[in-house]
């Protein structure tokens, strides 16, 4: 008796097996992105055709199927920091870059995203940054949304630091970071202060430049 | 870091513009690409088989033969391509692998070929990937193994000084090293299968006396039986003595199992012979008869089948208890059903569980005696409910055991389980490995960083006195030791550091001043800073030296103006000191003791004397007290180089 409810069970499971691989292969070969032309990539991105063939190049060598999904890209960002945690800054990342919110990046949007960040003005880098502070994109960086994004990067430094890391250390860090761009002292931090007080550091101008020759 | 990923690079770089508007120091400069050529393609010709890939794939990796100038001594002028004799099909492995940044390792191929290859373009065969490494070990290991057999069997031909005690104990253990060891396998083989035989034949009935029922042989010619048995128990004792003799351990080898079995073996005989006066214990004698069967046992030394078989049985024991107690579930189940069922019918033999289990055991494994057989109509469903679930219950545990018998056959029979583990172990080492390189790669280009500037720096006035030729060596030296790739990737990690206003450091370091808890002094720089008295000698001779941000000498002013707030000296404090830059590894003493190597040849290759602009921070109570600061942003010693 105890043989038949084996048998049985087995025969289920067996039935069930090959739907779901039937349906996993389905979707395996859906999955397949084909980019715009380089044309059209041309005319809306800042990039010359070479530059445009190089990065498609390492894009396709990296994700042959065309499109990056959330775990690879995680995994791809965190083989830059090996000693920390980049798993939740690369969401950040990815939440910036997923232009559309479709879940994977296409190329179009990884070269949209590294157009603006490689080639744009300050002011929209600036905006850029400011759209990877508000997770949650209400126009307004609170001070969680921050202090999701600072424990987010210091998790990328590893616990092996120095000085050591503690826990109010991000704590801190938002604090002074508020204390510089909210003007209004009202809790939030709007584009156009973000823009302003980002704008009135000298620093800051500067570290924008930074990027500028890579490509 | 990987090759793959590094053409991911230029976006993680792009990507840390998300940390400029957070971080409150400045950044450091970014690495330029000296001579920015457009990317040509490379021609290698091997073995007439044209292989071609972009420079910069060859690049990725500069201590290989085809990553460096090494590839120069192989150009053809006039076909312009790189030729090398070698066989083309490994060298698709080898370009594979800068191409992907993992290198495979083909089945098909010859490990040694595949070794010379890989020692050819200077590839180090650790770095092969986690798919193939486990088939490359084991395949080497087959090698050195083979190696060492051969070897063996030179060294048995010529034995320099060997006891006679272990000469004893080779030639009991392996009958093939000479003559004599032969015979003595063999004589032992014999009287083992003559020991046996005359057990046996013992209790076949012979002929009778026409007066008297039949009789055993072993009681008609009981003097002839008895010499036999006496002759091959002889033999046995004086075996098992030479053995324990010989044996290297002797402790050990009366502990293993062949050992147990000879002394079963041969005991029956000397108990009988003690026993043989009392009447009483002549029936406990006869039972103890039946050891005299483990002799058969004693066959195993000599069959390499039977070895195999038993280790197979013992490395089986899960499976074989698994098989076990599914039985004697099933037989419990099956006998209570039996029982109740079979309880009506009059006359049923049935007449307890356990009765029943000798009929389900029976019926389980589709013996079917026939001594038992149900009688009621719910009897026989489930006994024949019974005899199928049998069948299922027994075949599927024994595919195990038999897959696993010839799998251990045709292998090594060495201590696989052992084995998996070390390997399992030794893979998790490598991973972690590689990661710890990548990090160490960085926080020793940190240390090389400021003497690599500086000398860069230094290079302006000098280039006067020098050669061109000197200096240009110089700095092709320095640049040997990291690609461009490797130079940005440290540019990324150390804009990081800026944001987050900590650094890396490693392990080691980490462990001291974790446990060493408000750390006051850091071990300096051992360059002596002369500090101006005015200034807080405490506070300057605390900060660790090794903030190390670009030379910027033209904007060495505007680097002072972020400094607003920080103040409770005077600010415009900028001490000059002149400062030697050497060994940085007697700076960092024990602490950062991991990495030498290349890091100190460069540095005792010249000393530079460079100049500090240091600026005073207000007295910090704590190491870590960076973000303590009431005042604003914290600012650390900004340490610049400048030429004197």
């Amino acid at each position: 008796m105890g043989a038949l409810m084996v048998i049985f069970s087995l025969q289920t499971k067996q039935r069930r097996k090959t739907t779901d691989s039937v349906e996993d292969e389905l979707e395996l070969s859906t999955v397949r992105h084909r980019p715009e032309g380089l044309e059209q990539l041309e005319a809306q991105t800042r990039f010359s055709r070479k530059e445009l063939q190089i990065l498609y190049r390492g894009f396709k060598n990296e994700c042959p199927s065309g499109v990056v999904n959330e775990e690879t890209f995680k995994d791809i960002y965190s083989q830059f920091f090996p000693q920390g945690d980049a798993s939740t800054y690369a969401h950040f990342l990815f939440n910036a870059f997923d232009t559309d919110h479709n879940g994977s990046v296409s190329f179009e949007d990884f070269v949209m995203g590294l157009s603006i960040l490689l080639r744009g003005t300050v002011q929209e880098k600036l905006i850029w940054a400011f759209n990877l502070y508000d997770i949650n994109k209400d126009g307004y960086i609170s001070k969680e949304e921050m202090l999701d994004i600072m424990k987010a990067i210091y998790d990328m430094m590893g616990k092996c630091t120095y000085p050591v890391l503690k826990e109010e250390t991000p704590r801190q860090h938002v604090e002074i970071f508020f204390q510089k761009m909210d003007k209004n002292k009202d809790g939030v931090v709007t584009i156009d202060e973000f823009i302003d007080s980002c704008q009135n550091d000298e620093n800051i101008m500067r570290s924008m430049h930074l990027f500028e020759n890579v490509l | 870091m990987a090759a793959g990923v590094a053409a991911w690079l230029p976006f993680a770089r792009a990507a840390a513009i998300g940390w400029m508007p957070v971080a409150n120091l400045p950044m450091p400069v970014a690495p330029t690409e000296k001579n920015k050529k457009q990317d040509e393609l490379i021609v290698l010709n091997v073995s007439g088989r044209r292989f071609q890939t972009w420079k910069n794939t060859l690049d990725r990796y500069p201590d290989t033969l085809l990553g460096s100038s090494e590839k120069e001594f192989f150009y053809n002028e006039e076909t312009k391509e790189y030729f090398f004799d070698r066989d083309p099909d490994v060298f698709r492995s080898v370009l594979n692998f800068y191409r992907t940044g993992k290198l495979h390792y083909p089945r098909y191929e010859c490990i040694l070929s595949y070794d010379e290859e890989l020692a050819f373009f200077g590839i180090v065969p650790e770095i092969i990937g986690d798919c193939c490494y486990e088939e490359y070990k084991d395949r080497k290991r087959e090698n050195a193994e083979r190696l060492m057999d051969d070897q063996e069997d030179n060294k048995d031909s010529k034995l320099p000084n060997m006891t006679f005690r272990e000469t004893m104990w080779r030639a009991f253990e392996n009958p093939q090293t000479s003559t004599m060891a032969l015979v003595f396998y063999y004589v032992t083989g014999f009287f083992i299968a003559v020991s046996v035989m005359t057990n046996v034949v013992e209790t076949v009935p012979c002929g009778s006396v026409p007066n008297q029922k039949e009789v055993p042989c072993g009681e008609r010619y009981t003097v002839a039986f008895f010499c036999m048995d006496t002759a091959c128990v002889m033999i046995f004792t004086v075996e098992y003595l030479m053995r324990l003799f010989a044996a290297p351990n002797r402790y050990r080898f009366m502990r293993s199992v062949m050992s147990i079995i000879d002394v079963v073996a041969i005991l029956p005989y000397y108990i009988g012979l003690v026993m043989t006066d009392n009447e009483d214990v002549s029936g406990a004698f006869v039972t103890l008869r039946v050891f005299r069967v483990f002799r058969i046992f004693k066959f195993s030394r000599h069959s390499q089948g039977l070895r195999i078989l038993g280790y197979t049985l013992k490395s089986c024991a899960s499976e074989l208890g698994f098989l076990l107690f599914s039985l004697t579930m099933a037989i419990i189940i099956f006998a209570t059903v039996m029982f109740y069922a079979e309880k009506g019918s009059s006359s049923s033999k049935f007449t307890s569980i356990p009765a029943s289990f000798w009929y389900t055991i029976v019926t389980m494994t589709t013996l079917g005696y026939g001594d038992m057989v149900p009688k009621t109509i719910a009897g026989k469903i489930f006994g024949s409910i019974c005899s199928l679930s049998g069948v299922l219950v027994i075949a599927l545990p024994v595919p195990v055991i038999v897959s696993n018998f010839s799998r251990i056959y045709h292998q090594n029979q060495r201590a696989d389980k052992r084995r998996a583990q070390k390997v399992q172990k030794a893979r998790l080492a490598r991973i972690r490995l590689t990661k710890t390189e990548s990090s160490s790669a960085f926080l020793h280009s940190k240390r090389n960083g400021l003497f690599n500037e500086a000398l860069e720096l230094t290079q302006l006035p000098y280039k006067m006195s020098l050669s061109e030729q000197s200096s240009t060596k110089e700095e092709q030296h320095l640049g040997k030791s990291s690609s461009l790739l490797e130079s940005q990737h440290h540019h990324l990690l150390h804009c990081l550091e800026k944001t987050t206003n900590h650094e890396f450091v490693d392990e080691q370091y980490y462990q001291q001043s974790y446990l060493e808890g408000g750390l006051q002094n850091y071990p300096q720089r051992s360059p002596s800073l002369s500090s101006q008295d005015g200034v807080t000698g405490t506070c300057c001779s605390r900060r660790n030296k090794k903030h190390n941000t670009p030379l910027r000498n033209a904007s060495g002013p505007a680097h002072m103006q972020p400094l607003t707030h920080t103040q409770t000296h005077n600010r415009g404090l900028q001490e000059l000191s002149t400062i030697h830059i050497q060994p940085l590894s007697t700076s960092r003493s024990s602490l950062n003791m991991r990495i030498d190597e290349p890091a100190s040849l460069n540095c005792q290759s010249s000393q530079i004397t460079t100049a500090i602009i240091s600026i005073p921070t207000p007295p910090v109570t704590t190491p870590e007290g960076d973000a303590h600061l009431p005042t604003g942003p914290s600012h650390q010693n900004v340490v610049k180089v400048s030429a004197l």
